[in-house]
């Protein structure tokens, strides 16, 4: 006699059960990244404390995405509507939920300072190396000869500089108490420790905390899935180095 | 809010933003966000020196986008929260304002109107009327009051914090760089010693309880997928907005009674208007003034009724026409002759009224 065994997925408790399956391409980064997030909220237990922003671009995507409140505003300007509520209402764990157009081209601006000024934010930022929604466009992090549809030759660094180093940038202008790391969706039990760092520094009150997830976009890259994760775990961590860049001291591990 | 920072009353000889920013002291404001552009400096100057004093707070911001977002942030948080800008800082706020009035976000913005277009003079115009009541994409679902002096900057400072919150559309105080920076005298007031109750705030994001267990989350978004879904969405808000209109609409009228010559003016410029038709009744021309506080929505209905019984009607305003396309519609099917003084970026004289008012006889 055997026993049938029911496997249900294993989604975090604070996902919104009603509107998965979520809206996102099949093989799509967000999805992971969002996954790593709920996780890291489900063990920190600030379900009822956090609210979520997202931008423009795929990321709108996930404006009902957690049982959390949570508001979707524009291109790069989810870090100030989260640095309003937060200025505004400190008991909240904010998070700004963004791709790297939002944060590194239109929104830099806005997370340059927010960095500098060092709110009590955390900011996660997918990067998938291009424009998603809008059809595939370059990006601030698409790779050296990478094509897209506004670099159909492949990009020329020459002309349009080189990937942006967005946790670089960010560990350089940020003071000791912030937190900044680089993770992948190639990796989401690290990518979920370093979500639940950022988040943590936020509930202590040290300071900004940013999380770059490498992330994936099979549709606009035109891959199947062994080329996309091949991609994503070969070619972007040549340039974006997975790891953790800034460490509070008194929270350094090990 | 601990304390009570405007006890009683009080007559004060101060600027137009000092007024500003003691008005929203005395509303109850939280926190204001900004960046910094002429003429409208000293209401962020004043805050910051008033607020820590009374458990308010400040936050400059990287620039105009954000010091709009962060106001709607605040404002979603609950608080009441405001920004001020002008000219360049108005024309990058629109993004911010445009959400405000998607997501019918009750924030507050002060305008201190300077000249335009792009960086122009840092001084005085009225060419912000457009972009203040019909700025960004959309339908211009936003609620504008044009003061004309201090007094009224006081009190609609004030008020806009009560309209936007009852009706919960974004609050504009359309002021100008003369009434920013010249002094004059006013009464400040407790606003509760005059019967003005401030409208309750409430959050719309960090909500009680646990979503999904006690309650639903609050999901806001201003992004919709079809024309269809659009479509419901704008016609709800347009519908709320046409129903709450005639509760909003302000206006005010000098001598209009028996007016055969009626004056049609907002803000600053009423001023000289005020002061023409008085010289012009002592010698006996028939001069009156129609002024709209409310830009956004317009009085409509009570300009028509003016205008009927006027003769002549005369536009004056310190920009290219801009009042004047608000004005225009209003008078659809009227054949009343008009004439207009146009001065954009420059202040008008009752001399120049008063002139012009003869040479139309």
């Amino acid at each position: 006699m055997t026993t049938a065994t029911v496997l249900e997925p294993k989604m975090p408790v604070c996902w919104r059960q009603e509107t998965k399956p979520h809206k996102f391409c099949p093989g799509c980064g967000h999805g992971d990244v969002l996954k790593a997030l709920g996780r890291a909220i489900d063990e920190l237990g600030i379900q009822d404390r956090v609210v979520f922003g997202c931008d423009i671009g795929c990321s709108l995507l996930s404006w009902d995405f957690f049982n959390c409140d949570a508001i979707q505003t524009h291109h790069g300007r989810t870090t100030p509507v989260m640095t309003g509520i937060k200025r505004a209402r400190p008991e909240l764990i904010c998070i700004a939920y963004m791709g790297d157009g939002g944060g590194y081209a239109i929104g830099a601006q806005h997370l340059v300072n927010a960095a500098s000024r060092n709110e009590k934010l955390t900011v996660i930022l997918a990067n998938n190396a291009q424009y998603g929604m809008t059809g595939g466009q370059m990006a601030p992090t698409t790779l050296p000869g990478m094509k897209t549809e506004t670099s159909p030759y492949g990009r020329d660094v020459d002309a349009t500089g080189n990937p942006t180093l967005g946790p670089e940038m960010v560990a350089a202008i940020t003071p000791a108490s912030a937190y900044v790391a680089r993770g992948t969706m190639a990796n989401i039990p690290q990518l979920t420790k370093m979500m639940k760092k950022a988040l943590q520094n936020q509930i202590d009150g040290n300071g900004f905390s940013f999380v770059e997830a490498l992330s994936a976009c099979p549709t606009n890259w035109r891959m199947n899935a062994a080329k996309t994760w091949e991609f994503v775990e070969k070619e972007m961590t040549k340039y974006f180095k997975v790891g953790e860049l800034k460490v509070p001291a008194a929270k350094q591990e090990g | 809010m601990a304390d009570k920072p405007i006890q009683g009353e009080k007559r004060m000889f101060m600027t137009g933003n000092e007024v500003c920013a003691y008005a929203a002291l005395a509303a109850g404001a939280d926190i204001m966000y900004g960046y910094p552009i002429t003429p409208q400096n000293e209401i962020m100057h004043y805050w910051t020196r008033l607020a820590p004093k009374h458990n308010r707070t400040f936050l400059q911001t990287e620039d105009e986008i954000s010091a709009g977002f962060t106001t709607c942030g605040g404002v979603l948080s609950g608080k009441r929260a405001f920004t001020a800008t002008a000219g360049p800082g108005n024309t990058l706020m629109q993004e911010p304002m445009s959400m405000a009035e998607m997501m019918r976000i009750p924030a507050v913005f002060i305008i201190q109107q300077r000249g335009g277009p792009s960086t122009a003079t840092v001084i005085y115009s009225q060419q912000e009327v457009t972009m203040t009541c019909y700025g960004a994409n959309g339908e211009g679902l936003r609620i504008v009051y044009s003061t004309a002096d201090h007094q009224e900057l006081y009190d609609y400072t004030i008020k806009s914090f009560n309209t936007a919150w009852k009706y919960r559309f974004p609050t504009f105080v359309l002021g100008d760089g003369y009434q920013a920076k010249m002094r004059e005298s006013l009464t400040i007031y407790d606003p509760e010693l005059r019967g003005i109750q401030m409208v309750d705030t409430y959050p719309l994001v960090g909500l009680p309880g646990k979503a999904g267990a006690d309650r639903d989350p609050a999901h806001l978004r201003n992004t919709y997928n079809t024309e269809e879904e659009l479509y419901e969405v704008v016609k709800e808000l347009v519908g709320a907005y046409e129903k709450f209109a005639p509760e909003i609409v302000e206006h005010k009228t000098v001598e209009c009674d028996d007016a055969e010559v009626v004056i049609l003016c907002h803000g600053i410029v009423s001023r000289a208007a005020v002061e023409a038709i008085r010289e012009l009744r002592a010698e006996g021309v028939k001069a009156g003034m129609f002024r709209p506080i409310t830009l956004r929505p317009f009085p409509t209905e009570p300009l028509r009724a003016v205008v009927q019984k006027a003769k002549k009607l005369l536009i004056v305003e310190s920009a290219e026409g801009q009042f004047a396309r608000l004005v225009l519609p209003s008078l659809y099917g009227l054949t009343t002759p008009l004439e207009t003084i146009y001065k954009p970026g420059q202040g008008i004289t009752s001399d120049e009224i008063v002139k012009k008012i003869k040479a139309m006889a």
